[in-house]
């Protein structure tokens, strides 16, 4: 389980990296936080000619409020993020997500940006972002802004072109009257989600992703439902993930599960509305 | 033979104590000397091995020339040379199976080393693997057990003749009486493949010293050391021509390291064509798929039993599934149980029937608990299910056929003896600790809310300190009176005195964490008067200076029953002598000389007192002045077999260990309806292991077995594709307990002492591997019973296997949006991709496209050459990835059932670095008003590492690499897309799926 041979660029500054991502593409890659990239290259399920290191940039490791966002650069860690002092006002719904993601010492490497751009259907920034309504501040050439809703396009696929980096991510301030909930389910403490659900409730609407059933998470957004009205609105979405059978779980389970923590997440998010 | 323990003036003995561990300070502070982690010697080589990516292929050719001409690579083990200067394992069946280090002709599992890269490190070795072109013909795999039965199967063996290696069938009493007052009641249960996964992997350094002095090989191999003769044979040396050594320290064990043989020999073999010593060190995936796994078993038990519960008969009929090839010391899963089948129970009539069948999977071997798992789940699964069918509750059932105190030593009818025990007294404590944890209160208030919420129990016996005879029980009778009796378990262990009169300790146990070397300082400690500190303990092991036998090594909980015994032997006979000597010094009666407090004194004159030090010193400076009759030296060796130990008869009545512990645990667990998770709220184990040594390192070995029993009831499970590719290749996906899934364990204790061991003790490292998958399953249908009769239950009880049964509703939707995929669950990796592409050419020009190879290679997606084989049949050069996995496949494409310009099919299997894929299906084209609506419907399956480690994307990733492909014909054929990516944004904004 050794990888193979790669060249390494440690970089400062976003204008060395995007050169660097120009002139190799495709054959290039970021190593941010190397949660997820160390693991597939010792196993040599890719073989980048050349690992560009962001990872020690200052300035890419910026975490700011912007335009009524918090805006977290390219190499600033999840743990970076989860500790930030003012981040159960910004982001409630983070707040509730972090302790799901792996564990402790995964989040002191990994990175905000790196797991949105590795986009596993499992994660659960990419959700949160999406439940959100974020963006994804992409920069090659030049700097362009995507819509979370555009960004994820599959299975560990984005609209990122090959010449591009992730330079930041942008997750919109909680606003007042805001209500939020989250429910995960996995095999132990820390593991992929089998299925999560993020939700965000207002006064005159409820907005809904659910991870780890679908290639990609998926959103839905609603006016207020309660009871039966709620049951078919999830019940359609559950079925809308296109949940496949296979050797661990029914398609029928999986769907099973987005309604049961679907309700709940939404329940949540009900009860927590703010007063406006 | 039981010792008394030492009455100290002014102090209790040491055995017995909670006392800290000798071998943290080194541990906890970076000073542990692990395998791995000990220098090499200049020139030592690296070592990587190529593994098959196929469950079953012939191997047709082999061309390692690349791998050779890279820089760095130095020398390509492969089968050839394994021919030449090796042979076959051997294995305690007879049978025409070859079994060799390296695959000769064919391979069997996925994983099974195919040749050795020898390079000047691990990298350039790794790089190597992926130069070696090997040509392999793949054969129908044989996945499952009764496959691997049925007739006509393909055979893993052909000389063989079947699948079933062994069938052996037995009858103690009169089984087939027919009991008037009685009736059967049966169950079947099916124990998975999974394992007792270490955080070490295999560590081996070798080296071929030439044909005078053989091989020196350095691993973390844990035992038995009877496998020493099977490696010494497989390398055609005699033993003294093998030198094995094993370090201090090793990793976690668990029986799992028993399976480092194999690759001692491969080494071995990897040294002598390298010319150098060789290292390799096993890395996670290559332990996960090929080292090996506890045996899977399909077992029907059914019993004879009377209305008031009492078990009159067992009827035993069980496969034991061992993967591609019976390996050293199976199958002995079986057979170490065998002598106690009837378990904590008195039943007089016993039948078995026993077959061991080979499948294309690793094989099996000893996995922590060995056997028992196994035994005991369909035991007492049987026992609830009984219970349940005569609505007796099943405490009392179990209390009903206990062998009861007054009965030991019970002689079983298969001939296990349990020597000693008091099983009701054990039951009775622990039930009193579940009702302190008020465990009934916690159901009814739980069942009262709605909540899914089960009592489960489980009453074993834990054999420990095994008979090596007892392996010999797969042979009959005359085949073992041909081969000679093999009985016993001889345990050695080494005091001496050394110059200033320090005491040092050797034995050949091969520990993997236990605390061997503090419960021997205790055990030292007590025999001579001294402090456990002043006692050194050295547990490495070279078997060319250490006292050791077959049974040396660390597995069989033989540490506190032998080991610890033999200590105290040797430990004894150096304080006999220095008695005689210290009463030749007194003048006194050596009945009068005592040691205590460091010192050795005259105890009918205090002041005759010498520190141990100096009078133990003396004889080494002068040996003029021993007494008469006493020999100089003081390195005392004791040996030690249990007597109790003799080889199976003739009536095939075999005692399997020394001595018998028993466990009785209850536990409380709740199913949550929402997401089919198995939450144990409460779990108590009793255990009587006889006289505690260290009831500390007990709890350990108590909590740790338990995380373990509790992995295989919930989350443990080796899993394999219908083509037999390995799917649980990286712990991610084979999910072990951690702290936050264990919960805290309340541990009842009692002690019997054995009659049988040296110091009292029973082996108990093994007791809770054995109960609590049970416990778990029984409770888990008590928590389900207020709403069915699950008869049947399946381990791990995931998730997806809770839902299922709980068969939640599924409502359907008012708008289907999709036609709902016919894959089965649990059908392992048939990947399906469906979908529909809409192209704005006619079929005509569709189908054009996918008859030109020039415009063919522009479709495939990652395509960078496409040479014509043959009409319609191409070879192409493909990289395929998802995300940031990518590999370049070496790919066949094949079209076939052409019906221009309906369908066709389109076919292409290819192989890379990752592993194998194979895809195939047809394609549909049908004229629409704005060109053709092209509809695919899709199957692959993929083995190799990809399957190993990717097995929760591959789904996925398949769909993406199908559509892809589809999209991009229709991109060639019609110039774009219909749909153009704005429209598809506008789709989604409105929440249509796209």
């Amino acid at each position: 389980m050794k990888p193979a041979a790669f060249d390494y660029v440690r970089v400062d500054g976003v204008e060395d990296a995007c050169t660097l991502l120009q002139r190799h593409g495709d054959d290039a890659r970021i190593l941010a936080g190397g949660q997820s990239l160390m693991a597939v290259l010792n196993m040599r399920l890719a073989q980048p000619s050349l690992l560009v290191d962001i990872s020690r940039s200052t300035a890419l490791a910026r975490i700011e409020v912007r335009d009524g966002c918090v805006q977290v650069g390219a190499a600033a860690t999840q743990a970076a993020l989860e500790w930030r002092d003012s981040l159960a006002q910004e982001l409630p719904l983070l707040k509730l997500v972090f302790p799901y993601i792996s564990h402790f010492q995964i989040r002191n490497r990994g990175t905000v940006c790196g797991s949105v751009a590795h986009a596993d259907p499992s994660a659960e920034l990419p959700l949160s972002l999406l439940v959100l309504e974020g963006q994804v501040v992409l920069r090659g050439k030049r700097q362009r802004v995507v819509a979370a809703e555009d960004f994820f396009t599959g299975m560990l696929s984005t609209a990122r072109a090959s010449d591009e980096l992730v330079e930041a991510v942008r997750f919109p301030l909680a606003k007042p009257g805001q209500g939020f909930g989250f429910r995960e389910f996995s095999r132990r403490h820390g593991d992929f989600a089998i299925c999560a659900v993020a939700a965000v409730a207002d006064d005159r609407g409820l907005r809904v992703a659910v991870g780890g059933v679908a290639d990609r998470p998926l959103a839905r957004e609603w006016p207020l439902l309660e009871g039966g009205a709620l049951d078919d609105a999830l019940n359609e979405f559950a079925w809308a993930l296109d949940a496949r059978d296979d050797s661990q779980m029914s398609a029928a389970s999986r769907r099973h599960l987005a309604r049961r923590l679907g309700q709940q997440a939404v329940e949540a998010a009900l009860l927590t509305r703010t007063s406006v | 033979m039981q010792a008394t323990p030492f009455k100290i003036p002014g102090g209790l003995p040491f055995v017995g104590q909670r006392l800290q561990r000798l071998e943290d300070t080194a541990l906890l502070t970076g000073r542990g000397s692990y395998a791995d982690d000990l220098g090499v010697k200049p020139g030592t080589l690296y070592a990587a091995v190529l593994r098959s990516p196929h469950a079953h292929a012939g191997l047709r050719s082999m061309d390692v020339n690349a791998a050779l001409q890279l820089p760095g690579v130095r020398a390509v083990l492969t089968g050839e040379d394994v021919q030449r200067w090796g042979q076959p394992f051997v294995v305690g069946v007879k049978q025409p199976m070859q079994h060799w280090a390296l695959a000769v002709d064919r391979v069997r599992y996925v994983g099974e080393p195919v040749a050795v890269v020898v390079a000047e490190d691990r990298y350039t070795a790794e790089d190597a693997l992926d130069l070696i072109r090997v040509d392999y013909e793949p054969r129908r795999a044989v996945v499952e057990i009764d496959a691997a039965l049925a007739e006509g199967c393909e055979l893993l063996h052909e000389a063989v003749g079947s699948n079933v290696l062994s069938e052996r069938r037995f009858s103690y009493g009169e089984p087939d009486a027919l009991f008037s007052d009685s009736r059967r009641i049966s169950t079947t249960v099916r124990y998975p493949r999974n394992s007792c996964s270490p955080m070490e992997c295999a560590v081996v350094i070798a080296e071929y010293l030439g044909a005078d002095e053989g091989y020196d090989a350095l691993s973390n191999f844990m035992g038995p050391f009877s496998l020493h003769a099977v490696m010494a044979l497989a390398l055609k040396v005699p033993g003294n021509k093998l030198r094995h050594r094993v370090p201090r320290d090793s990793g976690g064990s668990f029986g799992v390291k028993q399976a480092v043989f194999p690759y001692v020999v491969l080494m071995c073999l990897a040294a002598r064509k390298a010319g150098a010593p060789v290292k390799w060190v096993e890395d996670r995936l290559e332990h996960l798929s090929a080292a090996t796994s506890a045996t899977a078993r399909l077992a029907t038990i059914t019993a004879d039993v009377r209305d008031d519960g009492r078990i009159l008969a067992l009827h035993w009929d069980q496969v034991d599934e061992v993967g591609a090839y019976l390996r050293a010391p199976e199958p002995a899963t079986f057979y170490r149980m065998h002598g106690c089948l009837t378990g904590a129970y008195d039943v007089a009539h016993l039948k078995v029937r026993n077959r061991v069948v080979v499948t294309n999977k690793t094989p099996t071997g000893l996995v922590r608990g060995f056997g028992g798992p196994q035994v005991y789940y369909a035991l007492e699964r049987l026992l609830d299910r009984i219970a349940t069918e005569l609505d007796i509750d099943p405490v009392a059932l179990r209390r009903l056929n206990y062998v009861k105190a007054d009965q030991f030593p019970y002689q079983a009818p298969a001939g296990a003896v349990l020597d000693s025990g008091d099983y009701e007294k054990m039951t009775d404590l622990a039930l009193a600790a579940a009702r302190e944890q008020g465990l009934h209160e916690r159901q009814l208030a739980a069942r009262a809310s709605g909540k899914l919420y089960g009592i489960g129990v489980a009453a074993i016996v834990e054999p420990s300190v095994s008979n090596m005879g007892y392996i010999s029980t797969v042979l009959t009778a005359e085949q073992r009176a041909k081969a000679g009796p093999k009985n016993g378990a001889i345990a050695s262990a080494t005091v001496a005195v050394d110059l200033m009169g320090g005491v040092n300790v050797t034995i050949a146990s091969a520990p993997a964490g236990q605390g061997h070397m503090t419960v021997c300082a205790q055990v030292v400690a007590d025999a001579l008067g001294l402090q456990p500190v002043q006692v050194m303990v050295n547990v490495e092991f070279d078997t060319a200076k250490d006292a050791w036998s077959v049974a040396a090594g660390n597995y069989s909980s033989r540490f506190a029953g032998a080991v610890a015994g033999a200590v105290h032997l040797a430990a004894m006979k150096v304080r006999d002598k220095l008695t005689l000597i210290a009463a030749d010094q007194f003048g006194c009666t050596p009945a009068d000389v005592a040691f205590a407090g460091g010192e050795i004194f005259n105890m009918a004159n205090s002041a005759q007192r010498q520190p141990f030090t100096r009078l133990a010193a003396n004889p080494h400076w002068a040996p003029a002045l021993l007494p008469k009759g006493v020999s100089p030296g003081l390195r005392e060796t004791a040996f030690w077999t249990p007597e109790v130990l003799r080889a199976p008869d003739a009536a095939d009545r075999v005692n399997p260990s020394a001595t018998y512990g028993f466990v009785f645990d209850i536990c409380g667990l709740e199913v949550d309806p929402n997401t089919g998770a198995v939450r144990v709220d409460r779990y108590i184990t009793g255990h009587d292991a006889g006289r505690l040594l260290n009831p500390a390192l007990a709890d350990g070995q108590i909590q740790g077995a338990f995380s373990q029993g509790l992995g295989a009831a919930l989350l443990e499970e080796f899993r394999y594709g219908g083509d037999g590719s390995f799917q649980s290749g990286t712990l991610a996906d084979y999910l072990m307990p951690t702290a936050c899934e264990t919960p805290d364990l309340v541990i009842v204790h009692m002690e019997t002492p054995s009659p049988v061991t040296p110091l009292g003790a029973k082996g108990l490292g093994e007791g809770n591997n054995m109960s609590t998958p049970v416990c778990i399953a029984n409770a888990f249908a008590d928590a389900l019973r207020p709403h069915m009769d699950l008869a049947e239950v399946q381990l791990p009880l995931t998730p997806g296997r809770v839902l299922a049964l709980l068969q939640v509703s599924d409502p359907a939707p008012k708008e289907m949006p999709h036609p709902a995929a016919a894959v089965p669950a649990g059908e392992g990796l048939a990947l399906k991709a469906q979908g529909e592409v809409e192209i704005p050419a006619t079929p005509e020009k569709v189908f054009a496209v996918l008859l030109d190879p020039v415009a063919l290679a522009r479709v495939i997606p990652g395509c960078h050459s496409l040479q014509s084989i043959g009409p319609n049949r191409y070879r192409a050069d493909v990289t395929v990835g998802v995300g940031l996995v990518k590999a370049r496949y070496e790919a066949e494409i094949i079209l076939s059932d052409i019906d221009a310009p309906h369908s066709l099919r389109l076919a292409g299997s290819g192989r890379s670095s990752l592993g194998t894929g194979a895809g195939g299906g047809l394609v549909m084209l049908q004229a629409t008003p704005t060109g053709t609506r092209l509809s695919y419907d899709y199957s692959a399956q993929v083995g190799g590492k990809a399957a190993m480690v990717g097995s929760r994307m591959l789904e996925g990733a398949a769909r993406i690499i199908v559509a892809q492909l589809f999209e991009s014909l229709g991109r060639q054929a019609g110039g774009k897309t219909v749909e153009p990516n704005w429209w598809r944004r506008i789709l989604r904004k409105l929440g249509v799926r796209v």
